[in-house]
């Protein structure tokens, strides 16, 4: 950063100066950055045991869980509506590979969607969801959002996707 | 006569519960309910693997009260070929359940943190018990041994404990700290009663001294 400071007060100096910028740095980029919104990336074992073309229910299984969340696009943010969203999890009824722990759902007109499903159980160390957006307007994404606590009833996710 | 065996009671009786709590305490999860039998046998596997951990360290010090180091290191033989077992079980057993989980979890590519460290403590076991078995056959100076079988032993114990406490699982949280802890105890106790730094001491020493001369 600095070219061989000379004294401790001139390191500290500008070690601090060198990461209040890189603190800063986020909010610098992200206007700059073309108009914004930058796409969701998917996110690690997101697509694990993911079974494509799940059917669009009004809800998986007996229910009592929510998942929630939200789909963008890509630079204006603007909410996208009509957008097919699989979600699937461990759940009291189901093994993530089961098929009848898989379901789908479409954004509403606010690019918002929530589905009943059942209560999600810890699997592999951690309590989580997978969901996945997978169609011809936009790139695939998968996430896998954890929660808070186990004993948590909802879970949500949030999508910006990036056109194909 | 009383009083040693009165220790030896208490020693043997603490070792006890602190395996047999955490494995109880883990039975009355209420996931359970909801887990496959292979997966949730695949999880006591690596919770009795834990308590394997444990007991290993104070079976190669002779610390266990009538099984000083001959016949205590005999048992730890017997131990480790079991941890060995425990260990294939465990990930078997998670790869019958949900097969992408695991191998991202052994290509180091997991979303959960705790995968690595478990990773990386089942390597350690598997070269801990391939040096084992290769010892006699490869002639492998004592010293070398000692010093690679104690830096696995640290490996595997220090893993294991991180991967077991980051797992949001069966296990009750308390009782699952408190088995860490031990096992951590345990293998310091063995350590430094071994006192093996002076495997590393003697070995500067002469580096040290072949280099001056």
């Amino acid at each position: 950063m600095t070219p061989n400071p000379s004294t401790r007060r001139d390191l500290l100096a500008h070690g601090l100066a060198g990461a209040a910028l890189f603190a800063a740095a986020p909010a610098l980029i992200l206007p700059a950055r073309a108009q914004g919104l930058a796409p969701t990336p998917t996110m690690r074992g997101g697509a694990n045991n993911y079974l494509p073309g799940a059917p669009i229910v009004s809800r998986i299984g007996g229910g009592g869980f929510l998942m929630t969340g939200t789909v963008r696009r890509a630079g204006d943010g603007a909410p996208l509506s009509g957008i097919r969203i699989q979600i699937w999890a461990h759940t009291t009824e189901g093994r993530e590979e089961d098929r009848h722990s898989h379901g789908a759902t479409l954004t509403a007109a606010d690019g918002s969607f929530r589905l009943d499903m059942p209560q999600i159980i810890p699997i592999f160390g951690q309590p989580h969801g997978h969901l996945a957006y997978e169609g011809a307007g936009f790139k695939t994404v998968f996430l896998r959002p954890i929660m808070a606590s186990a004993r948590d009833k909802t879970l949500s996710a949030h999508f910006v996707l990036e056109p194909a | 006569m009383r009083v040693p065996s009165l220790r030896a009671g208490l020693i043997w009786g603490a070792l006890a519960l602190a395996i047999a709590v955490p494995v109880a305490l883990a039975m009355t999860s209420p996931f359970l309910a909801w887990r496959p039998v292979v997966y949730t046998a695949a999880g006591f596997a690596g919770i009795a693997a834990m308590g394997v951990l444990l007991v290993q360290p104070l079976l190669a010090a002779g610390l266990l009260p009538g099984l000083p180091l001959r016949p205590g290191r005999q048992v730890h033989r017997w131990l480790g070929l079991l941890l060995l077992g425990l260990v294939v079980a465990h990930v078997g057993g998670f790869w019958l359940t949900s097969a992408p989980d695991v191998i991202d979890a052994l290509l180091f590519a997991s979303p959960t943190p705790f995968s690595p460290w478990g990773v990386v403590a089942m390597w350690a076991v598997f070269a801990a018990a391939a040096l084992a078995l290769l010892r006699d056959r490869l002639q492998i100076a004592p010293r070398i041994w000692r010093l690679a079988h104690t830096a696995l032993a640290l490996v595997i114990v220090v893993g294991s404990v991180v991967h077991a406490l980051l797992i949001e699982g069966t296990m009750e949280p308390w009782s699952k700290a408190a088995l860490c802890l031990l096992a951590l105890g345990a293998l310091a106790k063995a350590l430094l009663d071994l006192r093996v730094w002076l495997l590393l001491r003697r070995r500067n020493a002469r580096e040290r001294s072949r280099a001056s001369g």
